[in-house]
């Protein structure tokens, strides 16, 4: 099974001397290609800031983090930015739409960073509003969708670039029960259909089931890390061929 | 990735149209001013020069008197006609000689009547200044010699005293003379300076001096320097000439002046060039003004979006991508403004040029000066809200409320 992602000890310390905060302190994990991952914990206990790395948007303080092999601590911040636009697709909590921009041009933009051509552009970002269902919400501004469907329209610019993973923020954080079960289905679908891998943060239990794998956090380390028996979902290709 | 990133810049300045607007009222003002003070200015040094080469071209103007800054002290001795034959056969840098005399005369006709400059002079007068008789004819050589009771009217006097009448061979009262008009003068209009070109009649210097005067003095020579030869050089060639024919000492001081109407066009148009330029400087200042208002509301537009530009950045934008919006957006902005301020400017001083009786004219030079000024004007005040966007760390923008 390949290896997408190698963390080894790192350590994220915000300010120094009495003010210091250890939010990341001593984090090793591994995460393979086509996994769902779900980390779990306190508030405070490091979770975004660990997916911040994750995401390339921040490096760590120490340790190592290779993504497809490359080590991530040495880039500087363009080369992580093109890590970011041709790797990672991002999932947050408040959805993150631009503000008086369509759904399809909402989707367009990552392809635009990329430098796809018009018009298959806006054909890549019409399938991938497809793979939400929201095809016939495309010419529609965030404010004229529900939250539901704007994280929906989120989750379908974080795929639009065919990512190697999608990192997701207490996706379902500012969502009612109903909603939330949509975006997790929606995902587990994207994880099996298309094994694209995820990471999630998440407060509620109820999602975290929804994964293949749940890693606990806790003052900055990791406390727990186990799998679920998954039976929501397809197999791990690989383990199958494995085993 | 340009060509998006402008499309992206227009699609925000569009979502805000009304701000825009504002932002770019600035510069549009800014470059509206520079155009108009520049092309009226223009247009006044292009009148004056017109009016000075109007009269007469490689004219020189030769009265007796000492160099007094306002004008020529009267008491100097006047020129003879031995003078004027003298530079005639003496000065070759001279093709026309042109003696007059003048004075002031009420002119009478039927019931009308009307006061006016006199001038007597012969046909090279007609030369020198570039009149043109439009109707009737010049003087023959026979009513210059003997000084026939015959005279040219100016545009304005013919007005006055025949109205729509046609006025060639009425007898009109010229002071107490009674003269017979040959002619009538085309019109010049009036100068810059707001004077009456066309308020005056011609007739023969000999009947001048003997009906109107009553002495031979001739109190002005207007000569042309001869084609190719600099004027500058007629002069000092008519400056030896006539100290030695009125007898000034080495070292003493003229009793007469040379004035060179080229030299003093060229001194009029430095100094309206000067005062243009002058005007056009304080615009532009204003159009620095403008390009403060424009990374005003930049800095404005980075703070609001502060979120915008953390999602683009968490999406793969680049530092750099993200500084080209910004500065394309203000570099839009400016050259928008820029171009309205183009048109404004071109409007405006066509309509002053019209009102002010100005010729109006418009120059290539300062459209494209300050279409590229105001371009610049966006680069260097977009830069700082466009690199303090580039600087933001994602992960506070995103956090940003
Ligand atoms: N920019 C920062 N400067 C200083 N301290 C920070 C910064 N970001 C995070 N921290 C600290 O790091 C620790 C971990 O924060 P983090 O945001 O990762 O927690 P979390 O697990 O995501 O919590 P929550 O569940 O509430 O979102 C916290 O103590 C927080 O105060
Ligand atoms: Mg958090």
């Amino acid at each position: 099974m390949t290896t997408l992602v190698e963390i080894r000890d790192i350590r994220k310390v915000y300010g120094h001397g009495e003010t210091e905060v250890r939010a990341l302190d001593g984090v090793s994990l591994d995460i393979a290609e086509g996994d769902f991952v779900a980390v779990m914990g306190p508030s405070g206990s490091g979770k975004s800031t660990f997916m911040n790395i994750l995401g390339c948007l921040d490096v760590p303080t120490a340790g190592s983090y290779r993504l497809r092999g490359i080590e991530i601590g040495k880039l500087d911040r363009d080369t992580l930015a093109l890590l970011r636009r041709h790797q990672l697709g991002f999932v947050f909590q408040g959805f993150n739409l631009l503000a008086r921009t369509s759904a399809l041009e909402n989707c367009e933009l990552p392809l635009l960073y990329q430098g796809v051509p018009g018009a298959e552009r806006r054909k890549r970002a019409m399938e991938a509003l497809d793979r939400v269902g929201l095809a016939n919400r495309a010419h529609h501004l965030p404010n004229e969708l529900s939250g539901g469907q704007q994280q929906r329209v989120a989750i379908a610019r974080a795929l639009v670039s065919r990512p190697a993973v999608i990192l997701a923020d207490e996706p379902t954080g500012n969502l009612d029960s109903t909603r939330s079960e949509e975006i997790m289905k929606l995902l587990v679908e994207l994880n099996d259909k298309q094994r694209i891998t995820i990471a999630m943060v998440t407060h509620e239990p109820d999602m975290a089931a929804y994964a293949r794998r749940v890693v606990i956090f806790k003052d900055g380390r990791v406390v727990s890390d186990e799998r679920k028996s998954g039976v929501v979902h397809a197999p791990l290709p690989e383990q199958g061929g494995a085993a | 990735m340009i060509t998006t990133t402008f499309l992206m810049a227009i699609t925000a300045i569009r979502r805000n149209a009304m701000r825009s607007f504002l932002t770019t009222l600035g510069v549009i003002i800014g470059v509206a001013s520079v155009i108009a003070m520049v092309t009226l200015g223009r247009g006044a040094t292009a009148s004056v020069t017109n009016d000075i080469s109007s009269l007469g071209n490689n004219m020189l103007i030769i009265v007796p008197g000492a160099d007094r800054r306002f004008g020529s002290s009267s008491s100097a001795q006047p020129f003879t006609q031995n003078d004027v034959r003298a530079i005639r056969e003496e000065v070759p840098a001279v093709a026309l000689v042109a003696p007059t005399s003048g004075g002031a005369a009420r002119i009478v006709y039927g019931n009308q009547n009307w006061s006016t400059g006199v001038t007597g002079a012969d046909n090279s007068y007609l030369r020198v200044r570039n009149w043109v008789v439009e109707l009737g004819r010049e003087f023959t050589d026979g009513e210059l010699r003997t000084g026939e009771a015959v005279c040219i009217l100016g545009e304005t006097p013919r007005r006055e005293l025949f109205g729509a009448g046609d006025p060639i061979g009425e007898q009109i009262r010229v002071g107490t003379v009674s003269c017979e008009v040959i002619g009538v003068l085309e019109s010049k209009g009036t100068s810059t300076f707001g004077e009456d070109q066309d308020d005056f009649i011609l007739m023969p210097l000999v009947t001048f001096q003997r009906r109107i005067s009553g002495n031979d003095n001739i109190g002005a020579i207007l000569v042309s320097a001869t084609e190719g030869v600099p004027t500058r050089d007629a002069q000092l060639d008519l400056i030896a000439l006539l100290r030695q024919r009125r007898r000034i000492h080495v070292g003493d001081e003229d009793d007469f002046v040379v004035r060179d109407m080229q030299e003093i066009g060229q001194v009029v148009s430095t100094v309206t060039g000067v005062l243009t330029t002058l005007l056009g400087a304080i615009a532009a200042v204003s159009l620095l003004v403008g390009g403060i208002g424009i990374m005003n509301i930049m800095l404005v537009a980075v703070t609001e979006r502060t979120r915008e530009i953390g999602i683009r950045m968490a999406i793969g934008a680049r530092a750099g991508d993200v500084l080209l919006q910004f500065l394309v957006e203000a570099i839009t902005l400016s050259v928008l403004g820029g171009v309205m301020g183009i048109a404004l400017g071109l409007l405006g001083s066509y309509g002053a040029a019209t009102a002010f009786d100005l010729p109006w004219v418009p120059g290539l030079d300062v459209i494209v000066g300050s279409f590229v000024f105001s371009a610049f004007v966006g680069v260097f005040f977009g830069y700082y809200p466009a690199h303090k966007a580039a600087q933001l760390n994602p992960i506070e923008a995103l956090r940003y409320e």
